[in-house]
């Protein structure tokens, strides 16, 4: 699979995850493809963590707006129906329960949902930025990500690199499976229809549990 | 009543070795114009505090680039190489923080709390930050406790200010500025247009113009 259909597998599949209303956080990269495979009838209200909610789409160029940008310090806009808020009320929103899912992609995870996403000590310290904020507050935290990272697994028995936060990842999206982090283990609920059990097994540094009906991901 | 005054004044306000906090997002809402004299003027051996370094260049960023900051208290410095380089060669500390934790510790220092007690950073090196206080278990559930912060100077860019003080922000370039008008000794706002007083409904007002000392017009959008 080249990555750009791995990426698309990945969020189309993530798009099915969210329902009608939610809030959700979207995170760089992945996450940000998500909307665009969004089922018919569902809508979603966008929270940016500078203090957007209900974030709209970029601009066409010549129309962007000075003063409005989004997570990454692109031009942004909000949608009608929508609000800013200042970085304290953006992150009541946050920890205080109201965003419905996040939506991130992560360095590691690891079979206690125990999550590392943001430095690596002595090569990148980019910052947590909203990230610690996201996944302690939101109800639920989803990774997706490619399942390997130039071949290794990147969800192991414990991660090696310094925590984002601890036991906060409820599902893992791969391009090569869907799995829930429970309290019995990591354990996949659905496989892509050319992924074996012993090859997702294979891609993974912890041991798999499989549910006892492991359906077949639509790609 | 704040005091009218030119950028060039208003940079003046901050002297060397001062604390500054400086409200934007990757510069969206960093006062600019107070930002470019700050730079001109070559005052030194700050501590910032702020959501981020823009990048390289661009807002506060340039603060950084010119070697004039000894501290950064931030959530993300991803975007300017010049923060690590200048934090491996030892001349920067850094202080990372979460964003929301940060946001609170500002409105705790505005409103005369101590600290701020959150779930976030638990069981991360934000336990080793020296704004961590210890842990506290409330109702079975565990927190970190945050230290307030507090600043000298606060650099706040809104896009409408009027005679009183009183400040309107437009899109996301509010953030952290209205939390930092009230956590500084002198607040200084950059402003896009600056107004009677009337030209702000009292109902819109997000600062108000008590927490205000010198108003500076700026580049205008």
């Amino acid at each position: 699979m080249d990555k750009n259909e791995i990426k698309a597998i990945i969020a189309k599949r993530v798009a099915k995850e969210l329902k009608d209303g939610d809030v959700v956080n979207l995170g760089i990269g992945i996450p940000t493809m998500v909307p665009s495979y969004l089922p018919e009838g569902v809508s979603l209200t966008l929270h940016a963590e500078l203090g957007c909610v209900g974030a709209g789409p970029r601009p066409e160029e010549g129309k962007e707006d000075y003063y409005v940008v989004d997570a990454g310090g692109a031009p942004s806009s909000c949608m009608p129906g929508g609000s800013f808020v200042n970085s304290a009320t953006s992150f009541c929103i946050i920890r205080g329960g109201h965003v419905d899912a996040t939506v991130l992609g992560c360095l590691e995870c690891d079979q206690e949902g125990n999550l590392a996403n943001w430095i690596i000590p002595g090569k990148r310290m980019p910052g947590m930025g909203g990230a610690m904020d996201l996944v302690v507050g939101a109800r639920k935290v989803i990774v997706a990500m490619e399942h390997t990272a130039k071949g290794n697994p990147k969800i192991l028995e414990k991660c090696t690199l310094p925590l984002t936060a601890a036991k906060c990842v409820n599902l893992i999206i791969t391009e090569m499976g869907v799995m829930e982090v429970r309290p019995e283990g990591i354990t996949v609920t659905e496989l892509h229809p050319e992924v074996t059990r012993e090859q997702i097994q294979e891609a993974t540094g912890c041991k798999l549990l499989f549910a006892d009906e492991v359906k077949t991901m639509e790609v | 009543m704040p005091k009218t005054v030119t950028v060039q004044e208003a940079a003046a306000q901050v002297k060397d070795g001062m604390t500054v906090m400086i409200g934007g997002f990757l510069g969206c809402g960093n006062p600019h114009g107070i930002i470019a004299e700050l730079v001109k003027n070559k005052v030194k051996d700050l501590t910032i505090i702020a959501n981020d370094s823009p990048k390289t260049g661009y807002g506060l960023a340039q603060l950084i680039d010119n070697k004039q900051v000894k501290r950064f208290i931030a959530t993300h410095v991803g975007m300017n190489q010049n923060v690590a380089d200048q934090m491996n060669a030892g001349e920067l500390v850094v202080d990372l923080v979460p964003q929301g934790s940060l946001a609170e510790m500002v409105r705790a220092g505005g409103g005369g709390l101590g600290g701020i007690i959150t779930p976030t950073g638990l069981a991360t090196p934000v336990e080793e930050s020296p704004f961590a206080q210890g842990k506290i278990t409330i109702d079975g559930k565990e927190y970190l406790i945050m230290k307030a912060v507090h600043a000298d100077v606060a650099l706040i860019a809104p896009h409408t200010v009027d005679k009183a003080g009183n400040c309107w922000f437009k899109g996301t370039t509010r953030n952290f500025s209205d939390l930092m008008a009230t956590a500084a000794d002198i607040v200084i706002a950059e402003a896009d247009h600056i107004v009677d007083i009337g030209g702000i409904e009292p109902e819109n007002v997000m600062v108000q113009g008590i927490f205000v000392d010198y108003v500076a017009q700026g580049e205008g959008h």
